[in-house]
């Protein structure tokens, strides 16, 4: 009994996650090494990689910052009722329930050419949809909640004591941060930027709605696989695919180690 | 400096900066979604609706999700179990590849179906000659529902069994309930509550999956066409209202289960 068990997991892995894996890896290299050389230093593929890493640089920064804030907001604050708390801690929770694609319809309808926002900015001369700026603010979108969820719950677990102790003896809240909250919550904030990393690299339905996908100039990495792939260039596709799987590897195996120093702290 | 630092102007400054953050980036673009869907009138919603590509695709949406969640439930609770009774060779290892779904990009997942099961490669051939079509027909999109939900389940169960006190277990051996008997009345019960909110979670990231979809399903109206790849076609072809008043129903149903699964959970919290 307890064998077919073992085998049957073993199959479902196998199935599901090792054969497309090892498929997709030799299928990178089935015109060899210098077809994949080739793919991925295609001008095209160089400069979505950029763009992606550029997106992921700017949408961690600023997510990691208002995530540590909300979460502190939302366990500590003494100024926002309770009510209002539960209300603004259950809509962190939406950008989960929202498809991809519909938060980058959200943000074309909200700040697309043809939208007041849209027109107003358009005279300033900024452009947002079909350009950066908007593929930064439908990532931020959707990679909200993680940094949110990860702190909270340790700040909720180590409770207010300390850093009630830490004010009553004179320090000032910035201080009370870095010396008493920062230390027990550093983990965490490790955690959830590698899971934001994780998230707006691979974010794909969003940016590909709000990007519009225009080579050279707002393709992402993964937008790049999918118009290969549209173009039935399902090799150089590969390729590129690849690297980004090899990042995901690495960052998973990040979160395993991170994991283990989040439980010792 | 620290006099400067500690000027009340920060402290609401501060404030308010984080929480229009959060209202401008997650609120107001949803409250956008419902304005948009009905600015052309009650009328033109019903309209956009009632479109068969549009329903239709809908309850594909649903059809596909419900099977692809149920294969979840029964896999995640099997691969749980034997993750946390059994000790084998490479059982970390498969403990860590569990999340991988999760870290992988969906298009990536897609492309790695699409070659897996594609005209090109050997199962595609095999099923072929079988006489069975998988990508490009709805059997591929389900397994990319299944992939890219995989470990919503199992990680939702896992806990729960390590919580599970042995001596539950033996006393009911003890007082001579068999193996079946012991599953069913023990060990199901308090597995139940993580397979149920594993389950809500992936039916809802299964219905909004786009990325993996959108690579292998065939897109044909009615028979492979999911609502996620209908409303990017919209968009494409500058309909945003006819995009936004599909994205309000699965919007609506996705909220929905999220505040369902807060409910189970609240609800096992207390008990």
């Amino acid at each position: 009994m307890r064998r077919l068990w073992i085998a049957l997991t073993y199959l479902v892995f196998f199935l599901l996650i090792i054969a497309p894996l090892s498929k997709m890896t030799t299928g990178a290299f089935s015109n060899g090494f210098d077809g994949f050389w080739n793919a991925l230093t295609r001008p095209e593929a160089l400069h979505a990689l950029m763009m992606t890493g550029l997106v992921v640089i700017v949408v961690t920064l600023l997510n990691t910052l208002f995530g540590i804030m909300m979460a502190l907001y939302l366990v500590r604050a003494t100024w926002i009722g309770r009510r209002l708390k539960g209300l603004l801690n259950s809509i962190v929770d939406l950008p989960y329930a929202v498809s991809p694609v519909i938060g980058g319809l959200m943000i074309v309808l909200l700040l697309g050419p043809d939208s007041p926002l849209g027109v107003l900015f358009e005279e300033i001369g900024v452009k947002i949809v079909y350009a950066f700026p908007g593929m930064v603010i439908a990532t931020l979108f959707v990679t909200f909640p993680l940094m949110v969820r990860e702190v909270m719950p340790v700040l909720q677990e180590i409770g207010s004591q300390q850093e009630e102790a830490a004010s009553t003896l004179g320090a000032y809240g910035w201080t009370t941060f870095w010396k008493v909250t920062w230390p027990s919550i550093r983990w965490a904030v490790m955690y959830g930027v590698i899971l934001t990393v994780a998230r707006s690299l691979g974010e794909f339905g969003a940016v590909l709605v709000v990007s519009g996908n225009i080579m050279n100039k707002t393709q992402t990495a993964t937008t790049l696989v999918y118009q290969d792939v549209e173009n039935f260039n399902v090799a150089a596709a590969g390729g590129v695919a690849l690297v980004l799987a090899a990042f995901s590897v690495g960052l998973l195996l990040l979160m395993e180690w991170t994991k283990r120093r989040k439980g010792v702290h | 400096m620290n006099s400067l630092l500690r000027h009340k102007g920060w402290t609401w400054g501060f404030r308010t900066t984080i929480l229009l953050y959060f209202v401008v980036l997650i609120v107001l673009p949803i409250l956008g979604v419902y304005y948009n869907s009905f600015s052309l009138g009650f009328r033109s919603f019903f309209e956009s609706v009632t479109d068969p590509i549009a329903w239709k695709s809908v309850l594909l949406t649903l059809k596909l999700a419900i099977i692809a969640t149920l294969i979840n439930v029964f896999a995640g609770t099997m691969i749980a179990w034997v993750l946390i009774r059994y000790k084998f060779p490479g059982k970390s290892i498969l403990n860590s590849l569990v999340d991988l779904p999760f870290a992988l990009p969906t298009a990536v997942g897609g492309l790695m179906i699409l070659l897996l099961l594609g005209p090109g490669s050997f199962i595609g051939k095999a099923a072929e000659a079988l006489g069975f079509e998988i990508v490009f027909h709805q059997p591929a999109i389900v397994i990319a529902m299944i992939f890219v939900t995989f470990p919503f389940v199992i990680r939702a169960v896992q806990p729960l069994l390590e919580e599970l006190d042995p001596s539950e277990e033996e006393a009911a051996y003890t007082m001579g309930a068999k193996g079946s008997r012991v599953f069913r009345k023990v060990i199901l019960p308090s597995m139940l509550p993580g397979m149920i909110s594993g389950g809500m979670l992936a039916f809802s990231r299964a219905l909004a999956e786009f990325g993996a979809v959108v690579l292998v399903a065939g897109n044909i109206p009615g028979r492979t066409l999911v609502s996620s790849v209908f409303i990017f076609g919209e968009v494409e072809s500058d309909n945003p209202v006819g995009a936004a008043a599909v994205s309000v129903i699965l919007l609506t149903l996705s909220f929905l289960i999220l505040w369902l699964i807060n409910m189970v959970q609240m609800r096992g919290r207390r008990s």
